[in-house]
């Protein structure tokens, strides 16, 4: 009996007709896509976004020029230069982050231990030409005033768990 | 004067004028296939599909036309030249030929060939001659096995197409396309599909391998062959070879519908007062949607159960079928005159 | 007329240039194609004549079938061509002799045509309106000539049967793939589950 249940099932094509109605199914159900550059997709405050260099809310800037981001840089992308200021701080002159070599795996900022460089949320950076994904202390503390608000939130969120 | 004018020059622009009549819209219903095409497998896939271009992504397909339009012709070095640029062409001429039979109507076709589903058949065996000559002048030996590959599925499935055809032209008993059409008139219970149902599924799983669509797109596997006997083609070479693929489609889709789905009549007798094109246009329709419809269901096959499915399968009942259908008419005198 | 015997010249000569291109060309792909082209003239000029049918047919069968098998054989062939033309003068003789043959039996077959009163009578006639030459074609084949076509169609299938027989052979060991047995395989046949003690294994 069952092998005039599998013969007639095989002939009349069951199990292909019931694919068919699955898929004919679906095309009526809703559809998931996101109207990307209008409507974005959640992210994780873990996630490792663009870089940004903070600063202390009265303005002074946070690095303290330990190098440790630039040891430990699997990349090596990362270049810091130090002077002490004026006022006896130890502060970078220089501090630049080839964009093209980072690999985002976030050791820089799990490194350093004042929360001064940070991987942002912002993943829509990219430009038209190779030049300006070399970014210098300049643009990394521009980041850090533009994405502030979001930046601490994240860290304050993330905070529990580390 | 008188006599070029009414013998040569009147009908000469009234045969254009036809041509054109056809060209065009199929041109332009082979850049919104491919736009029903994503649409489709994209609501299948819960995804919106192109939405972007002009309203609801209705521009799309010229703006894909475009692009390929603008992009550089690249021709491989090693390339036999001639036969580079002629395969292209030779494939897209002969999906474009084959539409001189097709009845839209009644009367409304451009040559009534008593002969017009062998002409069909003819230029429908032709299409392997783009394919095998694009892959033999690329002079690379992906195109090479993708042609290969194409030609050895074509020549196949041909067989199993030309014999079903032949079961449906004993109960027809014309080769006649419009004479076919014609002889399913009375509604949807005359039409071929009812008689010969086994045949109907297994012509319309032919035509998807004849076609070289999912999940019979060996020659095109991208996984496998980098896209195939097109590898080599770019911009409007490759442009000829994709129209040429969805004209052979829609071609194919008209000849389902004539043979088995009552051509341009209306399923029932009441519906009549919709004009006969009207019908036709809608029946090639569904049978697209079913060609998308496989495709965004099914996996692709693999080669060798491919042939299997060919001749071991689909050929032997074909040929069944041509005997039972030839017996039941002539025991119980059907033949039809 | 004009049309028609436009075409027909239109057709002819091509047909003929490239029957001679299908002979004088080097490369053995483009002689394949020539002879493609060579076929679809003639079926043009059997059109011409009337004979659509047999146009169709010969597109069909020689166009579709025959000569792509034919492609496919030549496509795969790595030929060099400086040892083609080794054997060239020693060939030289029997070639002629056969070409000479061949041509004389043609001499033969165009001198022994006589244009009888009946054949004119024939040519002249037309075509009847009920009977294309689909029908006429069949009620010759199947009436007359029926003993002589099942005859044709018989040593084409000994021919088939032949090439299978001496192309099959079964080899030892090959593992073959039975579609219906691995559909058929129940959970029960393949399947045992078993209670595994912890720290024993099986």
């Amino acid at each position: 009996m069952s092998f005039i249940d599998r013969t007639a099932r095989s002939f009349l094509l069951v199990e292909l007709l019931s694919g068919l109605a699955l898929t004919f199914k679906y095309m009526f159900k809703p559809k998931v896509t996101l109207n990307y550059p209008y409507e974005k997709g959640p992210l994780s405050p873990r996630f490792r976004g663009e870089h940004a260099l903070r600063r202390y809310p009265n303005g002074e800037e946070r690095c303290i020029a330990c190098k440790l981001c630039e040891a430990i840089c699997p990349a090596q992308a990362i270049t810091i230069e130090v002077e002490p200021r004026l006022d006896g701080s130890r502060r970078t002159t220089r501090y630049d982050i080839d964009m093209t070599k980072c690999i985002y795996c976030g050791f820089c900022e799990e490194a350093c231990p004042v929360d001064a460089i940070v991987e942002g949320p912002n993943f829509e950076f990219a430009t038209e030409n190779r030049e300006e994904l070399l970014y210098d202390k300049d643009k990394l503390l521009e980041n850090g005033e533009r994405w502030e608000a979001e930046l601490a939130a994240r860290l304050e969120a993330d905070a529990p768990y580390r | 004067m008188e006599l070029l004018w009414d013998g040569y020059i009147q009908p000469g622009i009234w045969i254009v004028a036809k041509i054109l009549a056809i060209v065009l819209p199929l041109l332009i219903a082979v850049a919104y296939l491919t736009y029903a095409e994503r649409k489709v497998i994209g609501a299948m896939q819960m995804r919106k599909g192109p939405n972007v271009v002009g309203p609801f992504g209705l521009l799309q397909p010229l703006a894909d036309g475009l692009k390929l339009f603008l992009k550089e012709t690249v021709i491989p070095t090693s390339a036999n030249k001639v036969v580079f640029l002629i395969a292209p062409m030779l494939t897209f001429i002969l999906a474009l030929v084959a539409w001189a039979v097709i009845p839209f109507g009644e009367g409304l076709v451009i040559s009534n060939l008593n002969v017009g589903i062998l002409y069909l058949f003819a230029i429908s065996s032709l299409g392997v001659y783009g394919i095998v000559m694009a892959g033999w002048s690329s002079n690379s030996k992906y195109a090479f096995l993708g042609a290969l590959r194409s030609a050895a599925q074509m020549v196949s499935y041909e067989i199993s197409i030309g014999l079903i055809i032949i079961s449906v032209l004993l109960t027809t008993g014309s080769l006649n396309l419009s004479d076919i059409v014609l002889a399913q008139s009375g509604g949807i219970w005359n039409w071929n599909f009812i008689y010969h149902l086994p045949m109907f599924v297994i012509f319309i799983v032919s035509i998807l391998a004849e076609t070289n669509r999912a999940p019979f797109d060996l020659p095109e596997a991208e996984a496998e062959l980098v896209s195939g006997y097109n590898v080599d083609y770019s911009a409007m070479t490759f442009a000829l070879f994709f129209l040429g693929e969805y004209a052979n489609m829609i071609l194919m889709s008209g000849l389902c519908a004539t043979l088995f789905l009552g051509g341009w009549q209306a399923p029932l007798p009441f519906l009549d007062f919709i004009p006969g094109p009207l019908w036709f246009i809608f029946k090639i329709c569904m049978v697209l949607f079913i060609f998308l419809w496989v495709r965004a269901t099914f996996p692709r096959y693999r080669y060798d159960q491919l042939m299997r499915l060919g001749w071991k399968v689909f050929l032997p009942l074909s040929f069944a079928w041509v005997m039972l259908v030839a017996t039941f008419l002539v025991v119980f005198d059907k033949v039809p005159a | 007329m004009v049309v028609q015997a436009l075409a027909f010249y239109l057709f002819a000569i091509i047909a003929v240039i490239s029957a001679a291109m299908v002979v004088t060309v080097r490369n053995p792909v483009h002689s394949v194609l020539f002879l493609i082209l060579t076929f679809f003239n003639a079926a043009g000029l059997f059109v011409l004549l009337g004979a659509e049918f047999l146009a169709m047919l010969l597109v069909v069968v020689y166009v579709g079938a025959i000569a792509v098998l034919f492609m496919f054989v030549v496509m795969m062939l790595d030929i060099n061509f400086v040892e083609m033309r080794e054997g060239f003068l020693s060939y030289l003789p029997i070639g002629v002799l056969v070409a000479a043959v061949l041509f004389v039996e043609l001499a033969f077959v165009g001198g022994g045509w006589v244009m009888t009163d009946a054949k004119m009578a024939a040519i002249a006639q037309p075509v009847p309106a009920d009977m294309n030459n689909i029908n006429a074609l069949g009620m010759l084949l199947y009436t007359d000539y029926a003993y002589i076509f099942q005859a044709a169609g018989l040593v084409l299938l000994t021919a088939m049967i032949g090439a299978i027989v001496l192309t099959l052979r079964h080899r030892k060991g090959v593992r073959r793939q039975n579609i219906s047995q691995q559909v058929q395989r129940q959970r029960a046949e393949t399947l045992e589950i078993k209670k595994v003690p912890v720290g024993r294994g099986i």
